[in-house]
């Protein structure tokens, strides 16, 4: 279990991490990477019951990512949890790597292939029924993009969670508000949102999808409703962690240049190092040296 | 040798011309305009652009509504999604009903490179050419495009156009002509036929012009419609040629290859005959260049293929 504070640590670690492979393989979604890789960090340091060592345990939580073009952010945490070597992520994308440019089961830690948005919802529903079948305790937690909502097989799959009381499905949704071509709501609408995904059944709370306190807090209420399936709507940003990639189209699947990356490595930089600062302070004051 | 645009830049600007003087035209998007280069067209025309978001089966859907109408639609999104997940739609509501939908598959084939098999379409010919009333197109360079474009702007019936995103080299002349349903001759040849179509043309042409070296006489057809087949010329090639290698950026299964191994049989051809594509494996990961190497998709890997079919024509 981390702390609050080694969580945020560690999402400003996996944020460099995802811009050095992305600009290594100069290929990547950078926005959506950093949007949801808070939820990520919380998911596999302190939420699901699995590793490495208990990877082909029958019992293990499971992931599955539907948005699935944020492959750089599943195999940055997927190295730090231990599944490969670090020094693998530089290979991705490239030529014979296993390391594809979305998430493949040829990567020790991936439940999935998974790629073509609309499609993960209804496969860990398949998952979450199979435990229920089986009288098995694991839950399934799966990530959609806000704009993959437009594919109509989430609905179907919605009502089949709905159906078999799938309380042990995680359904998370990256409200970042933006897809390729611009905002979801100037695209292809979604609102009223929440009430959409109540009326199909699932128990829904919201959250910021960008504080690892406020998810911890959320993903310790699962089940939300025995009986339903348990979505989560959290709201983040696009690009978050650097200024000028946040809530930024154009950062969709852009590759920074030397400057931009330089920048953003000194943002986080600064990022971490504030951090530090203010709970060394608190720390202090908590436990003042002098008494 | 100079090259050229992407073929689906040049499908934005022929479909911008067309649907600056024709109201009917509509581009049908499903969060694709970006990948589709349709940006400035929906600048240009936000009316005649229709966006559904991430959902390729409306897109068709739609399309087919829209086409009974009398609207000119051309539903551009990546094939990848477009043929796979739209199936269903295209089978049905186009080309079972006979609606004139022009479906317009970008980045194809092995565009997408490293982003992995959910991003290739290496099934559509074969899926596609399955289904009744649907004429099939692949054009190889930005003329082909252009054509294509132009020619079915007004068609009645149902089309698919397959189009890559990375610039092509031209391999046509400036008094090439184009025509549906017929196999362009890019280069004539008596020694061996490449049939090759998409953006394997120039590939093919580049290995003709090696073999050339060496004394090899190659023909070069660019087999754009790859349904209706140009049965002719396939059967042309096999009286006048030695040896026919075919070449597509899809599976060795189901698609031009085995349209022309057909037409060959039927046709009592027997000659050394080669489909080269992709095979039936997990691919390995790799740019749309580096995989056509890996592949044998290549200059050097297709000379290598002439060389040991003539080999085998001459014991
Ligand atoms: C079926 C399918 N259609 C289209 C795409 C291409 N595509 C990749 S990412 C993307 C936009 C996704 O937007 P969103 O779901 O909001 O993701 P995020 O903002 O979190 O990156 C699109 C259209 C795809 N991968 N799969
Ligand atoms: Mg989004």
């Amino acid at each position: 279990m981390l702390t609050d504070l080694e969580l945020q640590l560690k999402s400003i670690e996996y944020r460099a991490t995802i811009l050095r492979i992305i600009k290594q393989a100069r290929a990547g979604h950078t926005g959506g990477d950093l949007s949801s890789i808070d939820i990520l960090n919380v998911l596999y340091n302190n939420v699901m019951q699995v590793s490495p060592a208990t990877f082909a345990d029958p019992n293990r939580d499971r992931y599955v990512q539907s948005k699935g073009h944020c492959v750089e952010a599943l195999y940055t945490v997927l190295a730090d949890q231990g599944y490969f070597p670090q020094e693998e992520l530089d290979t991705l994308c490239q030529y014979q790597s296993h390391f594809v440019g979305h998430p493949t089961r040829s990567v020790p830690g991936i439940e999935q292939n998974t790629g073509a948005l609309g499609h993960g919802l209804a496969v860990a529903g398949g998952m979450a029924l199979a435990a229920k079948l089986d009288g098995r305790s694991y839950r399934v937690f799966t990530l959609l993009g806000d704009g993959e909502l437009a594919e109509g097989s989430n609905w179907e799959a919605s009502l089949a969670a709905s159906h078999y009381r799938l309380d042990n499905l995680v359904v998370i949704v990256d409200r970042n508000r933006l897809q390729i071509s611009g905002n979801t709501e100037t695209v292809a609408p979604l609102e009223p949102l929440h009430e959409k995904f109540a009326a199909f059944g699932y128990a829904v709370r919201e959250v910021d999808g960008n504080d690892p306190a406020a998810l911890m807090d959320i993903f310790n209420r699962v089940p939300f409703e025995a009986g339903k399936p348990n979505l989560v709507l959290a709201n983040t940003v696009k690009g978050k962690g650097v200024s000028f990639m946040e809530n930024s189209v154009k950062w969709h699947h852009r590759v920074p240049t030397d400057e931009e990356y330089a920048t953003a490595m000194r943002e986080l930089d600064e990022a971490r190092a504030k951090l530090t600062a203010q709970a060394s302070e608190a720390g202090q004051r908590r436990y003042p040296v002098h008494a | 040798m100079e090259l050229g645009r992407a073929n689906l830049e040049v499908f934005a600007d022929t479909v911008l011309e067309l649907a600056c003087a024709d109201r009917d035209v509509l581009v049908v998007t499903s969060d694709s305009r970006g990948s589709g280069k349709l940006t400035g067209y929906g600048e240009t025309l936000p009316d005649q652009l229709v966006e559904l978001g991430i959902a390729e089966q409306n897109v068709i859907g739609f399309s087919a509504g829209l086409a009974s109408a009398g609207k000119k639609v051309f539903a551009a999104s990546p094939a990848c999604f477009l043929t796979a997940r739209g199936l269903e739609q295209i089978k049905n509501d186009v080309a079972y009903s006979d609606q004139p939908v022009r479906i317009i598959g970008i980045s194809a084939g092995v565009s997408y490179g490293a982003l992995g098999a959910t991003h290739h379409s290496l099934h559509d010919f074969a899926v596609l050419r399955a289904i009744n009333n649907l004429t099939i197109i692949a054009p190889a360079d930005n003329f082909e495009t252009r054509e294509t474009i132009r020619a079915i702007h007004n068609t009645p019936h149902p089309v698919y156009v397959r189009l890559g995103k990375a610039p092509q080299r031209h391999v046509h002349g400036a008094d090439s002509s184009f025509t549906i349903g017929k196999a362009a001759v890019i280069q004539d040849g008596g020694d061996l036929t490449f049939i090759a179509c998409g953006e394997t043309v120039p590939v093919a042409l580049a290995a003709a012009e090696q073999l050339a070296l060496e004394g090899i006489d190659c023909r070069v057809l660019s087999m754009h419609t790859i349904k209706p087949l140009d049965e002719e010329a396939v059967l042309q090639a096999a009286r006048e040629t030695r040896a026919i290698i075919t070449v597509e950026e899809h599976s060795v299964f189901g698609g031009l290859g085995e349209a022309c191994a057909s037409v060959l049989m039927q046709g009592g051809a027997s000659l050394p005959f080669k489909i080269v594509g992709f095979p039936d494996e997990y691919m390995v990961t790799g740019s749309q260049k580096e995989l056509f190497n890996h592949y044998g998709i290549s200059p050097d890997g297709l000379a290598a293929s002439a060389r040991q079919l003539l080999a085998v024509e001459a014991r």
